[in-house]
């Protein structure tokens, strides 16, 4: 790993000046940076550390939506998301316990990996990521593997979630990476119903809009039975092909209904 | 390089470090501390994991410099007092929990703090706790035994493997 300086602020104002700084980076739970760092896939000479800004920690319920500080370990999420059972379930899910007490969600977000989970989260609950200048909708978030709307410099403050009706997410898992080989995050609320897939397609998350509107008219698991997911555009790997992943976001959206 | 202080096994330490420097080589080579091993360095094996601030975290995904004020437990910190085995570790020892050891030194401290939050945990709970701790040796099964030993369940109807 190359040598850089470490920064701490307090605050989130003290953070984005040290931002400006040449070749600063800002460094969450570190679980996805650090081991970048070390393959020299990253090289900030600056590295700003959001883990004492005690603003950006925390879980809280504001009306109908829960709001997560942008540097908040899954851990935390997991412990006190009580009031959205499927996020609170998703982030006990990720990776193992070290990973969960470490990783946070702006680092999770901003970093965009194809087959993370809370961007499914994000994208299906329709939430607000707010950083330090502005509220980006969740639709105008993701652009592509490993690639935000975020600016350089910019950071993740807190994430707001509208609490759906019913939501669940399906992970199935890929057990050496521990990440979703395919999964899918439905979400139910007044307006309708949302339906966001991660693991699955070579532009990273993105909702399925047809099981979104048949599920909007009828939300049942055999709802979506009739449809099919183009291959055309799915990640196929050695573990699994781009059949296999068109399947796999069909039923485990079916499972994702009913477990909701 | 900055300066940095920790309370490490109750003890309060301090060291020059650079920015770069991962807290298990602050542990390792600044403190002497090598019961904490360094399996794969890239996040996978669990083989670091010590506690900070009494959660387990990979001392290989960390740096000391962001940890300056930090409460640190390692492996040293597991015996008791008089220098005997502690809990967990006499567990391991009784129920056959280590073959090589090296993965040893995390698989206890992540299973003492499973331990600490969920005091009476099922044979599922502990292999769902211990998925980021990968053993080449025992195959797992006397490593859950030890743990479900430590939590102070009967472990009598678990065939040994
Ligand atoms: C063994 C293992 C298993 C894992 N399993 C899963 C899994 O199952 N599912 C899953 O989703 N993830 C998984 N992860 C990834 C994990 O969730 C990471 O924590 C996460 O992707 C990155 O978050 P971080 O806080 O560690 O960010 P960092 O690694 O610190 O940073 C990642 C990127 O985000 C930027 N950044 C960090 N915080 C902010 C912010 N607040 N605002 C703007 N930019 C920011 C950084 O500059 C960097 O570019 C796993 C990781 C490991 C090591
Ligand atoms: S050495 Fe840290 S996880 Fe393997
Ligand atoms: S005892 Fe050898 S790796 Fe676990």
């Amino acid at each position: 790993m190359y040598a850089f300086e470490l920064e701490k602020p307090a605050t989130v104002a003290e953070a984005v000046k040290a931002l400006a700084q040449e070749d600063a980076q800002a460094l969450g739970g570190g679980q996805t940076l650090i081991p970048s760092m070390k393959q020299r896939l990253a090289a900030p000479a600056v590295l700003v550390s959001l883990n004492g800004i005690k603003e950006m920690i925390g879980v809280r319920k504001d009306g109908g939506d829960l709001v997560i500080g942008g540097a908040t370990p899954h851990a935390v999420v997991a412990k006190e998301a009580g009031a959205y059972p499927a996020l609170a379930g998703l982030a006990g899910n990720i990776g193992d316990p070290a990973v969960r007490n470490r990783g946070t969600i702006g680092g999770s977000l901003a970093n965009n990996d194809p087959s993370a989970c809370y961007p499914s989260a994000v994208l299906a609950s329709g939430a607000t990521v707010v950083t330090n200048n502005r509220q980006i909708a969740a639709d105008d978030f993701f652009e592509g593997l490993f690639t935000t709307a975020l600016e350089p410099g910019e950071i993740i403050t807190e994430v707001r979630f509208p609490i759906p009706q019913k939501a669940s997410y399906q992970k199935f898992l890929q057990p050496a990476s521990r990440f979703a080989l395919t999964a899918v995050f439905v979400a139910k609320t007044g307006g309708g119903v949302r339906v966001a897939v991660t693991g699955a397609s070579e532009d990273g998350v993105f909702r399925w809009a047809d099981a979104e509107a048949a599920l909007s008219a009828n939300f049942a698991a055999d709802a979506v039975s009739g449809l099919s997911v183009d291959p055309e555009g799915m990640i196929g790997d050695m573990h699994g092909t781009k059949a296999y992943r068109a399947n796999l976001v069909k039923v485990l959206t079916g499972r994702a209904v009913s477990a909701a | 390089m900055t300066k940095v202080s920790m309370t490490v096994n109750g003890k309060a330490v301090s060291g020059e470090v650079e920015g770069r420097t991962l807290l298990a080589t602050f542990l390792r080579e600044g403190l002497g501390l090598t019961g904490t091993h360094v399996g794969c360095d890239t996040s996978q094996c669990g083989a670091c994991v010590v506690h900070v601030n009494g959660q387990a975290i990979k001392s290989c995904t960390a740096f000391a410099a962001d940890l300056d004020g930090a409460k640190v437990t390692t492996i040293e910190g597991m015996a008791n007092p008089d220098g005997s085995l502690g809990t967990v570790q006499q567990a391991f020892q009784d129920h056959h929990g280590l073959q090589c050891g090296f993965c040893t030194p995390g698989m206890v401290m992540s299973a003492a703090a499973l331990l600490a939050e969920n005091p009476k945990p099922t044979e599922a709970e502990v292999r769902h706790h211990l998925e980021g701790n990968i053993c080449r040796c025992t195959g797992y099964h006397n490593i859950v035994k030890a743990v479900l030993a430590a939590s102070g369940q009967d472990v009598g109807q678990i065939a040994a493997e």
